[in-house]
């Protein structure tokens, strides 16, 4: 009776798989001729606002063509998701995916269809093609905005207290003296959602690179390290500083992203390390303050080299698996994402965080404040890629780490230290050489 | 006093699995029965225990492998966060092992005694073994908030100032602890209610005639006799404690930091960052530390029942 039950388990499981496939492969004559496409993002409200607002646009323009919406889950379920169909040959024809250290990850030289002769090429920003390339080639076009990490603070509580945004980290701490002394927490953290904790730690790489324009190189061959670079170390030693000055909010150890979003909207607190991708939440968290939030880059010892450390969008890319009728159709529609048409279509659906990485793409005039702060550092020029994009390694447990030195459970060197062991496992498991 | 607990009775009451000695008797069945049982133990079983083995030597991807020797345990052993995530297993395990033993045999005493509404109490008690781990962790997560917590506030009626219970790594791991034995403590009263219930009377009765109290009766009746249901409740809370890894996932994440960290939320952690070797060698760490700690435990616990 076991047997026949797990036979029958078995049998199921294989008819469900292969039906899934099959159905792939059939729809190619269904619909009146149409070419239907799927297209997998993740499953995020507001991605999930803009991907339908992208089809919609893309479909008015190319009637022969039917765009079928897929979602994931986000984070490391969404990761393993996408290597496991990419590793059975079962991906979706098109797919949005992290670019940089993580597209390394799913090995795009195998797996995705190199884009490196398409047109629109030529329309990237340079630092977004370097992060969507592997090899010789270029594999992806940009899904969103480029977005910077910095801080964010809040503009009526500046001007009550006749503050300037810093360009050191001395003037920031000034401030914040002074914010404290008005009764307000000068900095918020919430390390009930962990990532929230690196920023002060990853939007700090601007003052890294501005010191040590060669760490990048160095870290990723194994010759540079957190715990032994100064100027890297600082992130973890501001972490530690402003935890002994007692300058977070109260509840740091629970409260959550939108609270964060929340506090500094409406002056609860005067600060929150942030990277501009929380500006179309601010507008869920605080919708009447939105253009109470200002921002400013990470300051450092220099002045005047003060500037914003910048992430890329993910990117759109084609897996080997897509041919025929189905590949011509799949770079169509990366390549109208990739268009002014497809930028609109993205900045009509939710609020934009920050600069498109087209350059052919115009910001439309309306944007938060805080974006508008973040563009005024990179028409500056002022601006360097983070880390992860420069550099395949990122280890996965600086979260944990950052949240310990930010609680003054774990000194910052101690913090570093454990970082760099962190480091050298992922770069073990990606087979870099030199570890 | 003890001699009333013949030896006898005790084996009698033993229904530990595998502590008698290894039977010789043939089996009733001709041996191509053993064939279906046997090949669905070999392909779902065996063949994955013996690959997990052989995977957890590898550094591999979904992409390709390659063999690495004992380079993931020695990984394992040497970095801080992993390594203390097996002391918090061992800590966790040994918590909530004995409070659910003290606790599961006070309920069981009280449950068995001459109570009103027993059969309503006895639900009660077991209720939170019926809810869903996760269903569990998240209520207690907004129940343990340091502010907002139901908890927290009622301990703020009374002047006591509670902890931030789930946040404060000095509390985080027992917080969890505690809501385990609140959840697991039903389990145990049964077993040892079982335990007690199969306790003749008459031992009962002949102890009220040579004259023992309440307490008498308790140490030198209860307590010896219902030792198998004892080691029962030990063993499994052992195991369980040492493997848990839904509640804390719901509760804490490990955090704050790796404060509440346990063996199954690291291997978990590693499988989510790609190092699928390690977690593989993580989870071969965690078989070999419940045999190393309960076989040794479980010899034990039967030895001295021989021996009596």
């Amino acid at each position: 009776m076991r047997l026949v039950t797990a036979l029958a388990a078995g049998t199921l499981s294989l008819a469900l798989s292969a039906c899934s496939a099959g159905s792939l492969g059939s729809s190619d004559d269904e619909g009146g001729g149409k070419t239907e496409i799927t297209f997998l993002t993740n499953n995020d409200p507001s991605n999930v606002k803009v991907a339908e607002a992208v089809i919609a646009a893309f479909e008015a323009k190319n009637t022969d063509v039917d765009v079928k919406l897929d979602t994931r889950p986000q984070g490391s379920e969404g990761d393993n998701l996408v290597k496991t169909r990419l590793a059975t040959g079962d991906m979706a024809d098109v797919f949005e995916y992290n670019s940089g250290s993580l597209l390394q990850a799913i090995a795009p030289q195998t797996n995705l269809t190199p884009v490196t002769g398409e047109a629109w090429v030529g329309d990237l920003d340079p630092t977004f093609k370097q992060v969507v390339s592997a090899g010789t080639d270029v594999y992806g076009s940009p899904w969103g905005a480029i977005v910077g990490g910095g801080i964010f603070y809040n503009k009526p509580l500046y001007t009550k207290l006749g503050l300037q945004a810093p360009k050191t980290w001395a003037e920031f701490m000034a401030n914040n003296a002074k914010i404290k002394a008005a009764g307000v927490a000068p900095v918020e953290q919430t390390y009930s959602e962990t990532w929230t904790s690196q920023i002060l730690v990853l939007a700090d790489f601007h003052n890294v690179s501005a010191a040590q324009p060669d760490f990048a190189g160095k870290y990723t061959n194994n010759q540079a390290k957190f715990a032994t670079t100064p100027q890297a170390l600082a992130g973890f030693q501001h972490l530690e500083e402003l935890k002994k000055a007692g300058y977070w909010n109260d509840d740091y150890a629970s409260a959550k992203y939108n609270e964060g979003l929340n506090a500094v909207a409406v002056g609860k607190a005067g600060h929150y390390p942030m990277i501009t991708f929380g500006v179309p939440a601010l507008d869920t968290a605080a919708p009447d303050n939105v253009n109470d939030v200002g921002f400013f880059a990470l300051p450092g010892d220099d002045a005047a080299k003060n500037g914003v450390t910048l992430w890329e969008p993910s990117g759109i890319y084609i897996p080997k698996s897509t041919e025929g009728g189905k590949l011509t159709a799949a770079k169509r529609f990366q390549a109208f994402i990739a268009s002014p048409e497809g930028c609109a279509a993205n900045a009509s659906a939710a609020p934009v965080g920050g600069p498109f990485a087209v350059k052919t793409c115009k910001l439309p005039d309306t944007v938060a404040p805080a974006v508008k702060d973040l563009s005024a550092y990179v028409d500056a020029g002022a601006a360097s890629p983070a880390l992860e994009f420069l550099s395949p390694i990122k280890g996965p447990a600086l979260e944990q780490i950052t949240v310990e030195v930010g609680s003054g459970i774990r000194g910052a060197t101690d913090g570093a230290k454990l970082y760099d062991e962190d480091v050298k496992k992922q770069a073990q498991q990606l087979g870099i050489k030199g570890w | 006093m003890t001699t009333v607990a013949p030896a006898k009775t005790a084996s009698r009451l033993d229904h530990q699995p595998g502590g008698g000695r290894p039977t010789a008797r043939k089996s009733p069945y001709p041996y191509w029965f053993l064939v279906p049982g046997g090949l669905i133990f070999t392909i779902f079983f065996l063949v994955p225990s013996v690959m997990a083995f052989y995977f957890s030597l590898t550094r591999w991807t979904l992409f390709d492998q390659e063999f690495i020797g004992l380079d993931n345990y020695v990984q394992f052993f040497r970095e801080p966060a992993l390594a203390s995530g097996l002391w918090h297993t061992i800590v966790y395990a040994a918590v909530t092992s004995g409070l659910k033993v003290v606790l599961g045999m006070a309920l069981a005493v009280l449950l068995t005694g001459p109570i009103l509404g027993r059969g309503f109490m006895r639900s009660v008690a077991f209720f939170p073994v019926l809810v869903s781990t996760i269903g569990v962790g998240l209520t207690f997560q907004v129940l343990m908030h340091p502010t907002k917590g139901v908890i927290n506030q009622a301990l703020d009626l009374i002047g006591i100032t509670g902890p931030a219970w789930l946040v404060d790594p000095d509390w985080a791991l027992l917080s969890v602890a505690l809501v385990d034995v609140w959840q697991g403590a039903g389990l145990a009263t049964v077993i040892y209610m079982a335990g007690i219930l199969s306790i003749p009377g008459e031992y009962f009765e002949a102890a009220k005639v040579d004259g023992a109290g309440p307490w008498q009766r308790f140490r030198h009746v209860t307590l010896p006799l219902s030792k198998p249901a004892g080691v029962s409740v030990i063993i499994l809370s052992l195991i369980g404690g040492m493997r848990k890894f839904d509640l804390i996932w719901a509760m804490t994440k490990g955090g704050p930091g790796f404060t509440s960290d346990v063996m199954a939320s690291v291997v978990y952690k590693q499988y989510q960052a790609g190092f699928y070797g390690l977690s593989t060698a993580g989870n071969v760490v965690l078989f070999l530390l419940v045999i190393v700690i309960v076989l040794p435990l479980f010899w034990f616990f039967n030895r001295r029942e021989d021996a009596r």
